[in-house]
């Protein structure tokens, strides 16, 4: 169907691209305030410990020093779910822990004078692995959390917020199957985001209870919520955002260091600015959840999985915040993935002490499924099915249906996606290049190429409320109000242009408001995929709502119906007499016109993105090549075809496809210090390797809104780490099961050489 | 000091002189101030990125006599009589108009977040210096130094392949 949209579908200029290419974006660092302070956080060398004492006097007297604060000067603010960590505790509870905070005039005397402080601690058992952490005699790190186990359930989420995944018979499901196969199986290299901006944020405090703050997040008007429950309830908070220098899930929970400067603008009564380095964004702020399955399945030779069962543990590091969250959605998304009626999945949240966890693209899905094909895979071998064909077959289809994060079940009413996962495949030559599990697609010499393939789908498209004004002047020009931050996908123009498309204005006469909680009404923010859908429908419907308002104004003035009149370039006519028309400033210069839309949670759609990859291995040296890689997705209908293409290009980088290649996060396991806290060591993908990525999109009408487009961009990193664990075993021929694929695992796998059990993140 | 001449150091940023004296209070130049430190908080042009802050990830990347330099790896004393380009200084001085460079990059979409793009296109505007008519590899090799974590690799080497098209 050809494209009759004047902007959607179409290619058109970021309204930020000039500022970014001539650096006049304003990033959060980029800001400065008249008698600004700099802050910095004194953290914590022991992994576990108690605050015997703390002496400050010395850091206080140092020239510039405006305040020093301990646990003993903060109010009693709190995070986590449930309400547990404090912004300042005399407990620490990793290696990174905040223990005092300083403002300073400058960045360099704030630094000074973290050397200043004496701390005595008494330093406590820690505790890393979460087998350990579960045993009765474990070292405890809250009273709250009995055993180490996190209170689950969301209570956001409401009453029946989705804790497990249980349903069916599992025992009549095992009894039916051909083939059961059962293990262990994890992710557990907690990759790091690792956006290119560190995390950070500016406060300015006034008496007696009202904070401003300028933020660096995805979802900047959540900040305001998020602070007003962990501030007691008590702080009137507005937060501004601008544009985010990368976040990937990870700046929508940025707590801390924004009660880190809140706290610091009280104590002084001037602006704080509090950036982290990069060796605190890696080792101090949040990082993936780590995954670890022990389960069996119950599979038929038709590729029919009977029955799923087991215990799946989350290791959330020293605090969760969200992490209930992820269990929840992780649990919808596996069975949008994975079609059976058989279920008895029990998560467990367990807290250790190493740096938190929180969230990251792929929101607990990613690293349930990281740790389940894996397990599937085994039962494939088995029953010899194809993984292609089983994923196809099994991922949800128009009325189907899973339990989603509220505890409810919903019916499926997309499209079914199997069609673009047969492109993908074609596209990908996946019939010639599959030689069967543990056969290798090629062999030359030493190298030995494999495939693999990954499919991940979320129903968080629909998730959460957004709601938007459009307001409509009358020299014919249009303001979207929608507290939304760019953070990389280009939404901030695509919602314009969902504006712009209904008002049918030059894109250059709509322009959106500052990210500001004050001026802008509630919005979740673009987490997830839900941009398209949620943020997109409300726009949409704010304009639709300014557009009848219009017509309804000028209607008389017309002499006809409102049902008979359209606008178009500010001018609006009577439909099929273009002759008959008033521009909008008869509306009257003295008057603004504002549509109202909101987006009301849908759970009844999902996204996908299917991912097809292709593996070269060196067998002698160990080395994992990404040659090629293939998405397969459908998005109803593309919105900007290159901001669209940078998303699924995404795949690779953010805690992606190269989380099972070769990054991760390597945690000492006795000392409890992250060894690769800085950017030489932690490993990224760099310009010169490449990899063909073909991206294959569908537009399949779906109902959506009126555009009939869904979200896809979160996704795009989640399939492929399973994916290439698969197309590894597959070119050496035998199972490889720990993420990342180095070096030193394959030749292990390989039996090339020999090494004690490392597990994935230890050192 | 008595007796000795205020030690100054002279930067020539985007064509402008700057003469900054060098010394311990919050105004001056210090020893240790890196130069991507002067160019954003002394200058304040922050166009110029700091992400690793130790010479990994390329996005502090600024031009130095037309060579790509991590202006977060020199100290500003060391840059004394340099010639230096930020990302603010690539249009041009007299029509304001854009580097057909960047104007690639808007062309393309070659960035998503944009934190890294000015690193980005300072790197690969010192290639083009050097080398006009690079190959995709060459292009590739030249910004191996630069992080980007969104992926906007392969919008950026399309960018800059048409981009010294347009110089062909």
């Amino acid at each position: 169907m050809a494209n009759t949209y004047r902007y959607i579908g179409k290619a058109t200029p970021r309204k930020d691209a000039i500022d970014i290419v001539t650096g006049g974006s304003r990033f959060l660092n980029d800001l400065k305030m008249p008698n600004m302070l700099y802050g910095k956080v004194l953290r914590s060398p022991h992994a576990h410990a108690l605050i015997k004492r703390i002496d400050k006097s010395k850091a206080e007297r140092l020239e510039g020093v405006e305040a020093v604060l301990t646990w003993e000067d903060v109010p009693d603010w709190r995070g986590g779910t449930p309400r547990s960590t404090r912004i300042l505790d005399r407990k620490v509870r990793y290696v990174g822990d905040a223990v005092a905070l300083i403002a300073a005039t400058n960045e360099e005397v704030a630094r000074r004078a973290l050397g200043l402080i004496d701390v005595e601690y008494e330093v406590l058992p820690a505790v890393f692995e979460m087998e350990e952490a579960l045993k009765p005699d474990a070292p405890q790190l809250y009273d709250k959390f009995h055993g180490n186990v996190v209170t689950p359930g969301v209570p956001f989420f409401g009453p029946k917020s989705l804790q497990d995944v249980v349903m069916g018979d599992v025992e009549k499901g095992f009894q039916e199957a051909d083939v059961i196969t059962e293990g262990t199986f994890g992710y557990e290299n907690i990759p790091n985001p690792l956006p290119p901006e560190a995390p950070g944020a500016i406060a300015l405090w006034e008496e007696p209870n009202k904070v401003t703050l300028w933020v660096s997040n995805q979802a900047s008007y959540m900040d305001k919520i998020t602070l007003f429950h962990v501030m007691g309830r008590k702080v009137e908070v507005r937060s501004i955002g601008g544009p985010c220098g990368g976040s990937y899930g990870s700046k929508f929970m940025s707590w801390q260091v924004q009660s880190y400067a809140t706290l610091l603008s009280r104590a002084t009564g001037k602006p704080v600015k509090l950036i982290f380095t990069k060796e605190e964004h890696l080792a101090a702020f949040t990082m993936r959840i780590a995954s670890r399955m022990t389960a069996r399945v119950g599979m038929k030779r038709d590729g029919t999985v009977t029955a799923v069962s087991g215990t799946w543990l989350i290791d959330t590091g020293y605090y969760s915040m969200t992490t209930q969250s992820q269990v929840a959605v992780g649990c919808g998304e596996v069975q949008i993935a994975v079609r059976c009626a058989n279920w008895d999945l029990k998560p467990k949240i367990v807290c250790t002490n190493r740096n938190a966890s929180g969230i990251v693209r792929g929101f607990g899905g990613q690293e349930l499924k990281c740790s389940l094909i894996p397990l599937l895979s085994l039962a494939m071998e088995r029953l010899e099915i194809d993984p292609f064909q089983f994923l196809k077959k099994n991922f949800v289809k128009p009325g189907d249906g899973y339990f989603w994060r509220d505890g409810i079940w919903y019916t499926y009413r997309g499209v079914d996606f199997s069609k673009a996962m047969e492109e993908g495949a074609k596209r990908f030559g996946w019939e010639e290049k599959w030689k069967g599990w543990l056969k290798p697609t090629a062999v030359e010499g030493t190298k030995r190429r494999g495939i693999g393939v990954g499919v991940h789908g979320n129903a968080d498209i629909g998730e959460d409320a957004s709601e938007a004004y459009v307001r409509l002047h009358p020299d014919g020009t249009a303001m979207l109000f929608s507290c939304v931050t760019e953070h990389g996908t280009g939404q901030r123009t695509n919602f314009v242009k969902m504006v712009a498309e209904v008002l049918q204005l030059p894109l250059d006469h709509v322009s959106i408001t500052p990210s500001d909680s004050l001026i802008n009404p509630y919005e979740f923010g673009p987490a997830g995929s839900r941009g398209t859908y949620a943020i997109g429908g409300a726009a949409i419907a704010a304009a639709e709502d300014a557009k009848r308002k219009l017509l309804e104004l000028l209607a008389p003035k017309l002499q006809a119906e409102p049902s008979e009149l359209d606008t178009e370039e500010g001018v609006v006519f009577v439909k099929g007499h273009p002759e008959k028309k008033i521009p909008w400033k008869a509306m009257s210069v003295d008057r603004t016109i504002t549509g109202y839309g909101r987006f009301e949670p849908d759970y009844t759609l999902s996204n996908c993105m299917m991912t097809f990859v292709e593996v070269e291995v060196d067998t002698e040296t160990g080395k994992v090549t990404l040659q090629r890689v293939v998405n397969a997705t459908d998005v109803g209908q593309v919105i900007d075809p290159p901001g669209l293409e940078g998303q699924l290009n995404g795949c690779l980088g953010s805690g992606g496809i190269d989380s099972a290649l070769f990054e991760e996060t390597i945690l000492d396991r006795s000392s409890g210090h992250i060894l690769n806290a800085n950017m030489i060591d932690y490993k990224w993908r760099t310009f010169s390797e490449l990899p063909p990525i073909d991206n294959v999109v569908f537009e399949t009408p779906i109902p959506s809104h009126r555009f009939h487009a869904v979200g896809v961009g979160e996704i795009a990193t989640s399939p492929g780490p399973a994916a290439v664990l698969m197309a590894v075993s597959n070119a050496i021929g035998v199972w490889l099961h720990e993420y990342p694929a180095t070096p030193e695992r394959v030749l292990k796998a390989l039996g090339k050489v020999r090494g004690g059990d490392r597990k994935g993140g230890a050192a | 000091m008595k007796g000795t001449r205020q030690k100054k150091v002279r930067l020539i940023v985007n064509g402008n002189t700057y003469e900054l004296d060098v010394g311990g209070r919050p105004d001056q130049i210090q020893p240790f101030h890196t130069l991507s430190h002067t160019l954003r908080e002394t200058l304040g042009l922050t166009g110029t990125k700091v992400s690793c802050d130790h010479g990994a990830c390329g996005c502090c990347t600024v031009l130095m006599d037309n060579q790509a330099v991590l202006s977060c790896m020199m100290l500003t004393v060391e840059c004394d009589g340099r010639k230096i380009t930020t990302i603010e200084g690539l249009k041009d001085p007299k029509t304001e108009d854009l580097d057909p460079l960047q104007q690639a990059f808007i062309d393309h979409t070659a960035f998503q977040c944009g934190f890294c793009t000015p690193g980005i296109i300072m790197s690969a505007k010192a290639l083009l210096y050097e080398n006009p008519f690079p190959t995709e590899e060459d292009v590739k090799e030249a910004l191996s130094g630069n992080f980007c974590r969104c992926i906007s690799h392969y919008q950026v080497v399309k960018a800059v392949m048409s981009a010294s098209e347009e110089v062909r």
